[in-house]
């Protein structure tokens, strides 16, 4: 055997991107987010329990246009990770590994996340006002 | 903890060109080359093969490439017809056989070839497939019996044979363990699709009696349960199996007895 060092071979780097393959680092992705998310919950929580003023301190940081956007990134996360979390619990049945069964469920997971966050922010909008 | 990016020595440099002089029509091949001898890091060489005067499959232009332009390219190949499984590689991004992926299903422009992802690199497209084979003994692949040997072969219904079909088939190629990201970061404890699908053809056998000493064995949260059913294994398998849904079926075996 040579004692020079083996390279490793090329892998995430030229892995070609198929859906199923996606939607699993998304799903990591948005579960880490989500536990980042969770923190900025308990701060509104601790806000509110600190009085009327804390409390609007938080809506107008919540509130203005960086808040939002992280809003809506952790709502579609929620949603994302929830539909692809079904898809899961069914395959963990046993269900739905024939290949044209699982790329079709990949993509429903993504589609419905995003109808789900639409509908939700559409109503939050339209009910006037956020947080 | 999961490494994404390549170590230092794997990092890949641009390589050298061979076009191909007054070919009639020619196709590109972008292929990694590592040599153990020169202290280099891996580059990818391009070559340009005339498919006018070339057998239909990537493994045709490959070993058109070592015997006309380049004798160094170092492959593994023998059977080429999809059944000793030595030719396994990345192929325009994912895993298969060369000897039975033809180059027209390739997709347009260069047709981009590396050995098995996230493996020691021998020289060129061969992995150093060790510690795969020494997973597989692991597994104990054969059959482990109690009772006392009968005169004759151990019997087994037609129905009960039809349960290996879709197993019996694996020529443990290791595309589809080398295309699990699971197996990519925790491959040296989790056991990947290959070896777990072999484990199962040995755990439905009706012939087999160490069922439970299987299923103990794989009890474990590395051997089994590192799979996420992030289902590559299954997209690429050469040979159309399903290893997904055999590591599905063994996590259910795990359950069904814990609640027996």
């Amino acid at each position: 055997m040579a004692d020079t060092q083996r390279p490793l071979s090329p892998h995430l780097q030229i892995y070609k991107r198929q859906v199923q393959m996606m939607t699993s680092i998304v799903h990591r992705a948005t579960g880490i987010a989500l536990a980042v998310g969770s923190v900025l919950v308990v701060g509104g929580l601790l806000h509110l329990a600190a009085g009327e003023d804390s409390f609007n301190q938080f809506k107008s940081i919540i509130g203005s246009p960086v808040g939002m956007v992280l809003l809506f990134g952790w709502s579609w996360a929620l949603f994302y990770h929830l539909c692809n979390g079904i898809r899961h619990l069914i395959q963990d049945a046993g269900a739905g590994y024939a290949i044209p069964q699982f790329v079709r469920s990949s993509w429903l997971s993504v589609a419905g996340s995003i109808v789900l966050t639409v509908l939700v922010w559409a109503y939050v909008l339209m009910a006037g006002g956020a947080a | 903890m999961a490494e994404f990016t390549l170590p230092k020595n794997s990092k890949i440099q641009p390589g050298k060109h061979y076009p191909a002089k007054g070919a009639k029509n020619p196709r590109t091949f972008r292929i990694y080359r590592w040599s153990p001898d020169d202290g280099q890091n891996p580059r990818i060489d391009t070559y340009e093969v005339d498919l006018a005067a070339c057998g239909p499959m990537v493994l045709d232009a490959l070993l058109k490439i070592k015997n006309e332009i380049d004798s160094t390219l170092t492959l593994r190949r023998s059977c080429r017809e999809g059944i000793c499984g030595s030719c396994a590689m990345n192929i325009d991004g994912t895993n298969t056989l060369a000897c039975t992926r033809a180059i027209s299903e390739c997709a347009s422009g260069d047709v981009k070839i590396y050995p098995l992802p996230h493996m020691q690199v021998v020289k060129d497209l061969v992995p150093d497939l060790t510690h795969f084979y020494a997973q597989f003994a692991s597994i104990k692949p054969w059959l482990r019996t109690q009772s006392p040997a009968p005169d004759r072969e151990r019997l087994q219904s037609p129905e009960e044979r039809k349960k290996l079909d879709g197993l019996y088939e694996c020529i443990l190629c290791a595309c589809c363990s080398t295309s699990c990201p699971s197996y990519w970061w925790n491959g040296d404890k989790y056991l990947g699709p290959a070896i777990l699908l072999q484990a199962y053809r040995w755990i439905v056998d009706s012939r087999d009696e160490a069922t439970g000493a299987r299923l103990d064995d794989l009890e474990d949260p590395f051997k089994l349960y590192r799979c996420h059913t992030i289902m590559n294994c299954t997209r690429t398998c050469p040979k159309g199996l399903n290893p997904a849904k055999a590591i599905a079926e063994i996590k259910k075996l795990m359950v069904e007895r814990r609640s027996a």
